[in-house]
């Protein structure tokens, strides 16, 4: 029989104090919550516009997020060329910078003035900020890191010779990506776009400042927490409830599948 | 060396108890230093309020040496929130009487008193890129419009005048606060909002357009020490300067009108 081994009491006593830190948060929403209420704040106008525009402005950002930065964790994990821990450096900055930076940044580029929005709006009228393809931009830049990092991590610590076997086998270059490298990073790719989506789910700086705040249109879940605190707690603790509802839904039930835990 | 190593042996050169009582004695150093309340006044004001307390603070500063005041910016109704969650601040500035009103309900706050007036207006890009003419522009979908939010004071009392004026405004973003509906003014990224004179005045990029008496659009600043303000000597000390000579002239400066 192994015995397992045991932590040291000063790492139990400060893994205790962790935990609390991220649980009594939430003990503190739920005394607060407006229970009997609930059923009617939740079915207002504002949380359930919301709620939908949450859910597809992030499920979109993911998309995107999927589309463009699974190739560029690929770039960095495998392409050989000058500059590219700087470019690395590059896609990781929206990871420590404020998303209030970052949505700022995006006003002064993509907005109706910005230096590619002027003449994307000169050309197709189109205008990013103030619309739901602003809150996607917004939410897709702070939110695709998490999907590089993971991505890329995966493919360097991949085992070059199945790809190599394949290779030799005849398959070609776009081949082997699809039959080989994307099932065996699988579980790594799955666990990425889960981090993305809850990222982007969560995203409340950038938007604002890039894309604005107006119901139905651009307020996500969070902003609209943030507009309701100051005016009616009882319905921000119900969203925020919800938000937790679903974040920690998602990762729970997905947590066998995804996240192997032994 | 493999990085296992290195690990290792940093481990082996830490005591291993070190990291835990470090951490302890850290939590308890925490605990105790109480003192700095005294050197320290913190003053939640609203945004509007920015530059004009941002240079009242500093004069603050210099008269009264080796204290320090913390401003705390954002929007009058955010401010009220933090202060009723009990955040620790000594002073509250709100844009209107509402806000202060509510703290003062609450018990937070016994009294307060009119520092300053301001006066709404119209806000555009400096070349009015949409040429906006009035307040009848507000009902216009095509253009770009943007107002606080309508828990913010800016945002209430533009929504009273627009009323007030039978305009349903075509409204494209709700701003948390008025700086940042200025902000969104002077990168153009709208063709008009309703700020406060101050605002227009504190903005190189921003030009404003008046808003006729009738329509009222004035308001009115109050502070108040909080009741559980950790250093109410410091936060007398502070509302006394800001109705001061000396606080009235930077309000002045900064196109704020007496209380």
């Amino acid at each position: 029989m192994i015995r397992r081994r045991r932590n040291p009491v000063g790492v139990v006593i400060l893994a205790a104090i962790g935990l609390a830190f991220f649980a009594l948060p939430l003990v503190g929403l739920l005394t607060r919550a407006p229970w009997s209420d609930l059923p009617d704040l939740l079915t207002s106008d504002i949380v359930l516009d919301a709620l939908r525009l949450s859910l597809i402005a992030s499920l979109m950002a993911t998309a995107l997020s999927a589309l463009l930065g699974v190739p560029l964790a690929l770039m960095l994990a495998r392409a050989e060329f000058p500059g590219r821990s700087v470019l690395r450096g590059l896609v990781l900055l929206p990871l420590v910078l404020p998303p209030v930076v970052a949505g700022t940044a995006l006003l002064f580029t993509l907005g109706r003035r910005g230096v590619i929005g002027e003449p994307l709006n000169e050309a197709t009228g189109l205008v990013l900020p103030f619309s739901i393809w602003g809150v996607v931009i917004a939410a897709t830049l702070v939110a695709m890191p998490f999907l590089v990092i993971t991505v890329e991590s995966a493919v360097r610590n991949l085992d070059p010779k199945f790809e190599g076997a394949a290779t030799t086998l005849g398959a070609g270059r776009w081949e082997v990506l699809r039959r080989v490298t994307l099932p065996m990073i699988g579980p790594s790719l799955a666990a990425g776009l889960l981090l993305t989506w809850a990222r982007a789910f969560g995203e409340f700086g950038a938007t604002i400042t890039f894309a604005g705040n107006l119901q139905g249109r651009t307020q996500t879940l969070p902003l609209a927490v943030f507009v309701a605190l100051e005016q009616d707690r009882d319905t921000a603790i119900a969203i925020s409830l919800v938000m937790v509802a679903i974040s920690l839904g998602v990762l729970v039930l997905l947590r066998d599948r995804w996240w192997k835990t032994r | 060396m493999s990085l296992q190593q290195a690990a290792c042996r940093r481990q082996q050169a830490f005591p291993r108890r070190a990291i835990f009582i470090g951490s302890v004695l850290l939590l308890l150093a925490s605990a105790c230093g109480g003192s700095a309340s005294e050197r320290q006044v913190v003053v939640s004001a609203a945004s509007s309020l920015t530059d004009a307390f941002a240079d009242i603070g500093q004069a603050f500063e210099a008269a009264n040496p080796g204290v320090d005041i913390l401003l705390n910016m954002a929007g009058s109704s955010l401010l009220r929130e933090q202060i009723l969650g009990g955040a620790p601040v000594d002073v509250f500035a709100s844009a209107n009487p509402p806000v202060m009103q509510t703290v003062i309900d609450a018990g937070l706050a016994t009294g307060s008193t009119a520092f300053a007036g301001n006066r709404l207006q119209i806000g555009v890009p400096g070349d009015n890129p949409a040429d906006v003419a009035g307040i009848e522009d507000f009902a216009d979908e095509t253009l770009l419009i943007g107002l606080c939010a309508e828990v913010v004071p800016c945002g209430a009392l533009a929504r009273d005048i627009l009323l007030e004026a039978g305009i349903e405004p075509a409204i494209d973003t709700s701003e948390p606060d008025v700086r940042s509906l200025l902000t969104k003014l002077e990168a153009g990224e709208l063709d008009a909002g309703i700020v406060y004179v101050t605002d227009v005045i504190a903005s190189e990029e921003v030009i404003g357009i008046e808003i006729p008496d009738a329509l009222d659009p004035v308001t009115e600043y109050l502070i108040a020490v909080v009741a559980e303000a950790p250093n109410p000597t410091g936060a007398e000390d502070f509302v006394a300067f800001v109705l001061s000579a000396e606080g009235q002239q930077i309000l002045a400066a900064h196109g704020f009108t007496p209380p």
